[in-house]
Protein backbone atom coordinates (compact mmCIF):
# COMPACT_ATOMS: atom_id res chain seq x y z
CA UNK A 1 0.00 0.00 0.00
CA UNK A 2 1.42 3.53 -0.43
CA UNK A 3 1.99 6.04 1.62
CA UNK A 4 1.77 9.89 1.50
CA UNK A 5 4.23 11.44 4.42
CA UNK A 6 1.98 14.76 4.73
CA UNK A 7 4.15 16.74 6.97
CA UNK A 8 6.96 17.53 5.09
CA UNK A 9 4.47 18.92 1.86
CA UNK A 10 2.76 21.34 4.28
CA UNK A 11 3.89 21.65 7.39
CA UNK A 12 2.53 21.30 11.31
CA UNK A 13 -0.45 23.70 10.40
CA UNK A 14 -1.98 22.43 7.40
CA UNK A 15 -3.49 25.53 5.57
CA UNK A 16 -2.58 25.63 1.93
CA UNK A 17 -4.85 24.77 -0.40
CA UNK A 18 -3.17 24.81 -3.31
CA UNK A 19 -0.12 22.25 -1.77
CA UNK A 20 -3.30 20.16 -0.86
CA UNK A 21 -4.48 20.44 -4.59
CA UNK A 22 -1.15 19.52 -5.69
CA UNK A 23 -0.91 16.63 -3.72
CA UNK A 24 -4.44 15.37 -4.73
CA UNK A 25 -3.85 15.89 -7.91
CA UNK A 26 -0.03 14.70 -8.33
CA UNK A 27 -0.15 11.99 -5.71
CA UNK A 28 -3.61 10.32 -4.56
CA UNK A 29 -5.34 10.61 -7.65
CA UNK A 30 -2.02 8.28 -9.70
CA UNK A 31 -2.49 6.14 -6.80
CA UNK A 32 -6.16 5.43 -7.31
CA UNK A 33 -6.08 5.12 -10.47
CA UNK A 34 -3.35 2.04 -10.61
CA UNK A 35 -6.00 0.56 -8.36
CA UNK A 36 -4.26 0.88 -5.52
CA UNK A 37 -5.46 1.79 -2.21
CA UNK A 38 -2.94 4.54 0.28
CA UNK A 39 -2.24 5.58 3.27
CA UNK A 40 -2.26 10.00 4.03
CA UNK A 41 -0.17 10.14 6.88
CA UNK A 42 -0.87 13.38 9.22
CA UNK A 43 2.22 12.32 11.56
CA UNK A 44 3.66 15.49 13.14
CA UNK A 45 0.53 17.62 11.72
CA UNK A 46 -0.99 20.07 14.56
CA UNK A 47 -3.83 21.45 12.74
CA UNK A 48 -5.70 21.60 8.95
CA UNK A 49 -8.17 24.03 8.14
CA UNK A 50 -11.03 22.28 6.24
CA UNK A 51 -10.14 24.34 3.25
CA UNK A 52 -7.00 22.19 3.01
CA UNK A 53 -8.79 18.90 3.89
CA UNK A 54 -12.05 19.99 1.78
CA UNK A 55 -9.04 20.82 -1.14
CA UNK A 56 -7.37 17.33 -0.63
CA UNK A 57 -10.56 15.34 -0.39
CA UNK A 58 -13.66 16.54 -1.48
CA UNK A 59 -13.31 15.78 -5.35
CA UNK A 60 -11.94 12.46 -4.33
CA UNK A 61 -15.32 11.51 -2.97
CA UNK A 62 -17.18 13.12 -5.91
CA UNK A 63 -15.10 11.54 -8.73
CA UNK A 64 -15.14 8.10 -7.31
CA UNK A 65 -17.95 8.08 -4.97
CA UNK A 66 -17.82 7.64 -0.90
CA UNK A 67 -16.29 4.04 -1.49
CA UNK A 68 -12.82 5.50 -2.21
CA UNK A 69 -12.66 5.90 1.85
CA UNK A 70 -12.69 2.24 1.80
CA UNK A 71 -9.02 2.51 -0.02
CA UNK A 72 -7.74 5.33 1.82
CA UNK A 73 -6.46 5.06 5.36
CA UNK A 74 -5.89 8.81 7.37
CA UNK A 75 -2.78 7.33 9.80
CA UNK A 76 -1.76 9.38 12.39
CA UNK A 77 -4.16 12.41 12.92
CA UNK A 78 -4.77 14.18 16.30
CA UNK A 79 -8.39 14.90 17.74
CA UNK A 80 -8.13 18.31 15.73
CA UNK A 81 -7.62 16.56 11.94
CA UNK A 82 -9.96 14.01 12.27
CA UNK A 83 -12.55 16.10 13.18
CA UNK A 84 -12.27 18.05 10.39
CA UNK A 85 -11.39 15.35 8.09
CA UNK A 86 -14.99 13.96 9.37
CA UNK A 87 -16.36 17.41 8.40
CA UNK A 88 -15.58 17.21 4.85
CA UNK A 89 -16.68 13.73 4.51
CA UNK A 90 -19.72 14.48 6.54
CA UNK A 91 -20.61 17.14 4.15
CA UNK A 92 -19.87 14.85 1.15
CA UNK A 93 -21.78 12.50 1.59
CA UNK B 1 -11.99 60.52 1.29
CA UNK B 2 -12.47 61.08 4.87
CA UNK B 3 -12.34 59.26 8.26
CA UNK B 4 -12.42 60.48 11.63
CA UNK B 5 -10.83 58.11 14.77
CA UNK B 6 -12.82 58.92 17.33
CA UNK B 7 -12.61 58.53 21.29
CA UNK B 8 -13.68 54.57 21.06
CA UNK B 9 -14.56 52.47 18.29
CA UNK B 10 -14.36 48.68 19.22
CA UNK B 11 -16.94 46.02 17.78
CA UNK B 12 -19.77 46.83 19.80
CA UNK B 13 -19.91 50.67 19.11
CA UNK B 14 -18.53 50.56 15.54
CA UNK B 15 -20.94 51.86 13.51
CA UNK B 16 -20.94 55.49 14.69
CA UNK B 17 -17.76 55.49 13.12
CA UNK B 18 -18.09 53.55 10.15
CA UNK B 19 -21.12 55.94 9.45
CA UNK B 20 -18.49 58.85 9.18
CA UNK B 21 -16.01 57.58 6.68
CA UNK B 22 -16.11 59.56 3.38
CA UNK B 23 -15.13 57.57 0.59
CA UNK B 24 -15.68 60.75 -1.85
CA UNK B 25 -12.79 62.48 -3.63
CA UNK B 26 -10.68 59.02 -4.37
CA UNK B 27 -7.55 60.83 -4.31
CA UNK B 28 -7.15 62.35 -1.03
CA UNK B 29 -7.34 60.69 2.49
CA UNK B 30 -8.46 62.87 5.72
CA UNK B 31 -7.67 62.28 8.57
CA UNK B 32 -8.64 63.29 12.04
CA UNK B 33 -8.98 62.18 15.47
CA UNK B 34 -10.25 63.04 18.47
CA UNK B 35 -7.77 65.00 20.66
CA UNK B 36 -8.13 63.66 24.01
CA UNK B 37 -7.83 59.89 23.78
CA UNK B 38 -8.55 57.62 20.95
CA UNK B 39 -9.47 53.73 21.56
CA UNK B 40 -9.76 51.91 18.84
CA UNK B 41 -10.42 47.93 17.76
CA UNK B 42 -7.35 46.91 15.47
CA UNK B 43 -10.20 46.25 12.38
CA UNK B 44 -10.28 50.18 12.81
CA UNK B 45 -7.09 50.61 11.84
CA UNK B 46 -6.86 48.28 9.18
CA UNK B 47 -9.36 50.31 7.63
CA UNK B 48 -7.81 53.72 7.79
CA UNK B 49 -4.71 51.41 6.33
CA UNK B 50 -6.71 50.15 3.88
CA UNK B 51 -8.15 53.40 2.27
CA UNK B 52 -4.60 55.20 2.48
CA UNK B 53 -3.41 52.05 -0.06
CA UNK B 54 -6.24 52.45 -1.76
CA UNK B 55 -5.27 55.92 -2.21
CA UNK B 56 -1.22 55.23 -2.82
CA UNK B 57 -2.18 52.89 -5.59
CA UNK B 58 -4.77 55.43 -7.59
CA UNK B 59 -2.28 58.41 -7.41
CA UNK B 60 1.35 58.65 -7.58
CA UNK B 61 1.93 61.73 -5.43
CA UNK B 62 -1.19 60.32 -3.36
CA UNK B 63 -2.40 63.21 -1.04
CA UNK B 64 -3.11 61.81 2.51
CA UNK B 65 -3.83 64.55 5.13
CA UNK B 66 -3.10 63.01 8.42
CA UNK B 67 -4.31 66.41 11.71
CA UNK B 68 -1.62 65.88 13.89
CA UNK B 69 -2.45 63.29 16.85
CA UNK B 70 -2.52 65.39 20.40
CA UNK B 71 -4.69 62.18 22.07
CA UNK B 72 -2.32 61.00 25.08
CA UNK B 73 -2.74 57.82 23.48
CA UNK B 74 -1.51 58.43 19.89
CA UNK B 75 1.32 56.76 20.75
CA UNK B 76 -0.41 53.48 20.26
CA UNK B 77 -1.06 54.29 16.39
CA UNK B 78 3.15 54.52 15.89
CA UNK B 79 3.73 51.54 17.58
CA UNK B 80 0.59 49.70 15.49
CA UNK B 81 2.45 50.61 12.46
CA UNK B 82 -0.05 53.82 10.95
CA UNK B 83 1.74 56.05 10.34
CA UNK B 84 4.47 54.26 8.38
CA UNK B 85 1.83 52.06 6.63
CA UNK B 86 0.46 55.46 5.34
CA UNK B 87 3.85 56.33 4.91
CA UNK B 88 3.35 59.80 7.46
CA UNK B 89 5.88 60.90 9.77
CA UNK B 90 3.91 60.99 12.86
CA UNK B 91 6.96 63.40 14.50
CA UNK B 92 6.55 61.55 17.40
CA UNK B 93 9.56 59.83 19.76
CA UNK B 94 8.95 56.29 21.36
CA UNK B 95 10.46 53.95 23.49
CA UNK B 96 9.46 50.62 21.28
CA UNK B 97 8.54 48.20 24.28
CA UNK B 98 8.78 44.55 23.86
CA UNK B 99 5.58 43.32 21.65
CA UNK B 100 5.43 40.12 22.70
CA UNK B 101 1.71 39.10 24.78
CA UNK B 102 0.60 42.66 23.30
CA UNK B 103 -0.04 43.04 19.49
CA UNK B 104 0.92 42.41 15.93
CA UNK B 105 1.29 45.83 13.99
CA UNK B 106 -0.77 46.29 10.71
CA UNK B 107 0.33 43.88 7.96
CA UNK B 108 0.37 43.43 4.73
CA UNK B 109 -0.45 39.99 3.12
CA UNK B 110 -0.22 39.37 -0.89
CA UNK B 111 0.21 36.25 -1.23
CA UNK B 112 0.16 32.57 0.08
CA UNK B 113 4.31 32.37 1.38
CA UNK B 114 3.86 36.11 3.01
CA UNK B 115 0.45 34.80 4.66
CA UNK B 116 2.23 31.42 6.46
CA UNK B 117 5.15 33.76 7.42
CA UNK B 118 2.81 35.96 9.10
CA UNK B 119 1.02 32.83 11.49
CA UNK B 120 4.07 31.67 12.13
CA UNK B 121 5.44 35.29 13.38
CA UNK B 122 2.27 36.17 14.82
CA UNK B 123 2.09 33.17 17.54
CA UNK B 124 5.09 34.05 19.42
CA UNK B 125 3.67 37.54 19.20
CA UNK B 126 0.82 36.87 21.50
CA UNK B 127 2.21 34.25 23.41
CA UNK B 128 -1.03 32.37 24.15
CA UNK B 129 -1.77 28.82 25.37
CA UNK B 130 -1.73 26.07 22.86
CA UNK B 131 -5.60 26.30 23.17
CA UNK B 132 -6.40 29.54 22.46
CA UNK B 133 -3.59 29.07 18.98
CA UNK B 134 -5.85 27.08 17.17
CA UNK B 135 -8.72 28.89 16.91
CA UNK B 136 -6.72 32.29 16.13
CA UNK B 137 -4.70 30.53 13.53
CA UNK B 138 -7.48 28.82 11.98
CA UNK B 139 -9.49 32.70 11.70
CA UNK B 140 -6.53 34.36 10.39
CA UNK B 141 -5.87 31.44 7.52
CA UNK B 142 -9.43 30.93 6.27
CA UNK B 143 -10.31 34.58 5.97
CA UNK B 144 -7.07 35.73 4.71
CA UNK B 145 -7.29 32.89 1.72
CA UNK B 146 -10.52 34.11 1.09
CA UNK B 147 -9.07 37.88 0.49
CA UNK B 148 -6.44 36.21 -1.45
CA UNK B 149 -8.65 34.26 -3.81
CA UNK B 150 -11.83 36.32 -4.11
CA UNK B 151 -11.31 39.55 -3.37
CA UNK B 152 -9.45 40.64 -6.43
CA UNK B 153 -7.86 43.27 -4.10
CA UNK B 154 -4.42 44.35 -5.57
CA UNK B 155 -3.53 45.65 -2.04
CA UNK B 156 -4.25 41.88 -0.56
CA UNK B 157 -5.49 41.90 3.19
CA UNK B 158 -4.53 44.30 5.86
CA UNK B 159 -4.35 42.37 9.19
CA UNK B 160 -4.10 43.70 12.80
CA UNK B 161 -4.56 42.17 15.91
CA UNK B 162 -4.66 43.36 20.02
CA UNK B 163 -4.27 41.32 23.21
CA UNK B 164 -6.21 43.61 25.82
CA UNK B 165 -5.02 42.32 29.12
CA UNK B 166 -8.27 43.50 31.23
CA UNK B 167 -10.63 41.61 29.12
CA UNK B 168 -8.09 38.64 28.38
CA UNK B 169 -9.51 39.16 24.89
CA UNK B 170 -7.81 39.12 21.29
CA UNK B 171 -9.19 41.29 18.78
CA UNK B 172 -8.42 40.73 14.86
CA UNK B 173 -9.02 42.88 11.85
CA UNK B 174 -9.25 41.44 8.33
CA UNK B 175 -9.77 43.72 5.43
CA UNK B 176 -9.75 44.34 1.85
CA UNK B 177 -10.05 46.74 -0.62
CA UNK B 178 -11.30 44.37 -3.68
CA UNK B 179 -14.56 43.37 -5.00
CA UNK B 180 -16.74 42.95 -2.10
CA UNK B 181 -19.22 39.93 -1.01
CA UNK B 182 -21.74 41.12 -3.47
CA UNK B 183 -19.55 40.90 -6.23
CA UNK B 184 -18.27 37.82 -5.39
CA UNK B 185 -21.20 35.45 -4.33
CA UNK B 186 -23.49 36.74 -7.79
CA UNK B 187 -21.20 35.18 -9.83
CA UNK B 188 -23.06 31.94 -8.84
CA UNK B 189 -26.42 33.29 -6.81
CA UNK B 190 -28.94 35.60 -6.66
CA UNK B 191 -28.14 38.53 -4.05
CA UNK B 192 -30.48 41.68 -4.63
CA UNK B 193 -28.69 43.24 -1.86
CA UNK B 194 -25.92 43.51 0.16
CA UNK B 195 -27.29 42.04 2.92
CA UNK B 196 -28.70 38.93 1.00
CA UNK B 197 -24.51 38.42 -0.21
CA UNK B 198 -23.89 38.63 3.19
CA UNK B 199 -26.37 36.03 4.29
CA UNK B 200 -25.32 33.62 1.76
CA UNK B 201 -21.44 34.02 2.47
CA UNK B 202 -22.19 33.17 6.09
CA UNK B 203 -24.49 30.04 5.16
CA UNK B 204 -22.49 26.55 5.25
CA UNK B 205 -21.53 25.37 1.84
CA UNK B 206 -22.27 28.60 -0.27
CA UNK B 207 -19.61 29.75 -2.23
CA UNK B 208 -19.43 32.50 -5.01
CA UNK B 209 -17.52 29.75 -7.22
CA UNK B 210 -20.45 27.37 -7.90
CA UNK B 211 -24.05 27.22 -7.53
CA UNK B 212 -23.52 23.16 -6.31
CA UNK B 213 -24.31 22.09 -2.98
CA UNK B 214 -20.91 21.32 -1.01
CA UNK B 215 -18.69 23.72 -3.57
CA UNK B 216 -16.29 23.03 -5.96
CA UNK B 217 -13.15 21.02 -5.54
CA UNK B 218 -11.29 23.93 -4.33
CA UNK B 219 -13.85 26.11 -2.85
CA UNK B 220 -16.44 24.64 -0.06
CA UNK B 221 -18.20 27.94 1.15
CA UNK B 222 -17.34 27.66 4.80
CA UNK B 223 -14.77 30.18 5.79
CA UNK B 224 -16.50 32.76 7.25
CA UNK B 225 -19.41 30.17 8.46
CA UNK B 226 -15.99 28.77 10.70
CA UNK B 227 -15.28 31.88 11.60
CA UNK B 228 -18.78 33.03 12.57
CA UNK B 229 -19.12 30.01 14.41
CA UNK B 230 -15.70 30.45 16.28
CA UNK B 231 -17.46 33.68 17.67
CA UNK B 232 -20.52 32.27 18.27
CA UNK B 233 -19.31 29.32 21.04
CA UNK B 234 -17.08 31.43 22.43
CA UNK B 235 -19.88 33.97 23.29
CA UNK B 236 -18.03 36.89 20.83
CA UNK B 237 -18.46 39.86 18.81
CA UNK B 238 -17.91 39.35 15.03
CA UNK B 239 -19.16 41.79 12.33
CA UNK B 240 -18.64 41.49 8.57
CA UNK B 241 -18.81 44.68 6.76
CA UNK B 242 -19.43 44.56 2.70
CA UNK B 243 -20.56 47.20 0.40
CA UNK B 244 -23.32 49.65 2.01
CA UNK B 245 -24.36 46.87 5.21
CA UNK B 246 -22.62 45.82 8.38
CA UNK B 247 -23.93 42.44 9.85
CA UNK B 248 -22.99 41.96 13.67
CA UNK B 249 -23.24 38.70 15.52
CA UNK B 250 -23.66 40.02 18.82
CA UNK B 251 -22.67 38.68 21.97
CA UNK B 252 -24.79 35.72 23.94
CA UNK B 253 -25.26 36.17 27.22
CA UNK B 254 -23.40 32.98 29.64
CA UNK B 255 -26.18 31.67 30.65
CA UNK B 256 -27.72 30.88 27.35
CA UNK B 257 -27.28 27.81 25.47
CA UNK B 258 -25.45 28.09 22.55
CA UNK B 259 -27.27 26.75 19.44
CA UNK B 260 -25.57 26.99 16.25
CA UNK B 261 -27.68 27.99 13.12
CA UNK B 262 -26.80 27.72 9.16
CA UNK B 263 -28.75 30.91 8.45
CA UNK B 264 -26.96 33.96 10.00
CA UNK B 265 -30.56 35.93 10.25
CA UNK B 266 -31.48 33.35 13.32
CA UNK B 267 -28.54 34.39 14.98
CA UNK B 268 -28.96 37.30 17.81
CA UNK B 269 -27.31 39.84 15.44
CA UNK B 270 -27.87 43.60 14.42
CA UNK B 271 -27.61 44.63 10.90
CA UNK B 272 -27.16 48.04 9.23
CA UNK B 273 -27.83 48.49 5.45
CA UNK B 274 -27.05 52.33 5.55
CA UNK B 275 -23.35 52.73 5.57
CA UNK B 276 -21.25 54.39 3.38
CA UNK B 277 -20.38 51.98 0.71
CA UNK B 278 -17.02 49.69 1.46
CA UNK B 279 -16.25 48.41 -2.11
CA UNK B 280 -14.14 45.40 -0.55
CA UNK B 281 -14.78 43.33 2.88
CA UNK B 282 -14.10 44.25 6.41
CA UNK B 283 -14.00 41.64 8.82
CA UNK B 284 -13.92 41.98 12.89
CA UNK B 285 -13.41 39.78 15.45
CA UNK B 286 -13.06 39.03 19.63
CA UNK B 287 -11.82 35.72 20.83
CA UNK B 288 -12.69 35.92 25.23
CA UNK B 289 -9.55 33.81 26.16
CA UNK B 290 -11.13 32.97 29.35
CA UNK B 291 -14.56 31.90 27.64
CA UNK B 292 -12.51 29.64 24.76
CA UNK B 293 -14.02 26.66 24.09
CA UNK B 294 -11.54 23.91 23.23
CA UNK B 295 -10.95 23.81 19.46
CA UNK B 296 -12.21 19.99 19.32
CA UNK B 297 -15.61 21.01 21.37
CA UNK B 298 -16.16 23.86 18.77
CA UNK B 299 -15.61 21.30 16.05
CA UNK B 300 -18.03 19.15 17.20
CA UNK B 301 -20.86 22.13 17.38
CA UNK B 302 -19.51 22.98 13.63
CA UNK B 303 -19.81 19.48 12.11
CA UNK B 304 -23.31 19.16 13.75
CA UNK B 305 -24.72 22.02 11.96
CA UNK B 306 -22.84 21.92 8.79
CA UNK B 307 -23.55 18.70 7.41
CA UNK B 308 -27.25 18.96 8.43
CA UNK B 309 -27.75 22.23 6.44
CA UNK B 310 -26.00 21.11 3.16
CA UNK B 311 -28.29 17.92 3.38
CA UNK B 312 -31.15 19.89 4.07
CA UNK B 313 -30.35 22.09 1.18
CA UNK B 314 -29.55 19.37 -1.05
CA UNK B 315 -32.77 17.51 -0.10
CA UNK B 316 -34.78 20.35 -1.21
CA UNK B 317 -32.96 20.57 -4.31
CA UNK B 318 -33.18 16.78 -4.93
CA UNK B 319 -36.08 16.53 -8.13
CA UNK B 320 -38.04 13.42 -8.71
CA UNK B 321 -39.76 12.53 -12.35
CA UNK B 322 -43.18 13.73 -12.45
CA UNK B 323 -45.92 11.15 -13.41
CA UNK B 324 -49.21 11.98 -15.42
CA UNK B 325 -52.36 10.12 -17.15
CA UNK B 326 -53.61 12.16 -19.90
CA UNK B 327 -56.12 9.83 -21.06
Amino acid sequence: MDKIILFPLVGSFAENKDKARDIRINEIIPILEKGQNLILDFENIDSITQSFAHALISDLIRNYGIDVLDRISFANCNKTVSKILEIVVDYMQ
Amino acid sequence: MKVHLPNSAFLGNINAFLKLIDTSNPDVLEITSNNKWISVHPVVLCIVASLGLEVRSRKKEASIQCEKFTATSKHYFERMGLFSFLQLDSEMEITKHESAGRFIPLTQIIDSPSLLRFIEDMIPLLHLEEKNVEPIKYIISELVRNVLEHSESKNGAIVSAQYYIKSNTIRIGIVDSGVGISKTIRKSHIAPTDLDAIRLALTPGITGTTSREGGTDYNAGAGLFFTKSIAKINRDFFVLYSGNTLYKLLREKNKDKVILYSDPLDDKHTKDAGLPHWLGTVVGIDIDLTETEEFVTLLDGIRKIYTTSVRERKKAKYKKPTFIWTK
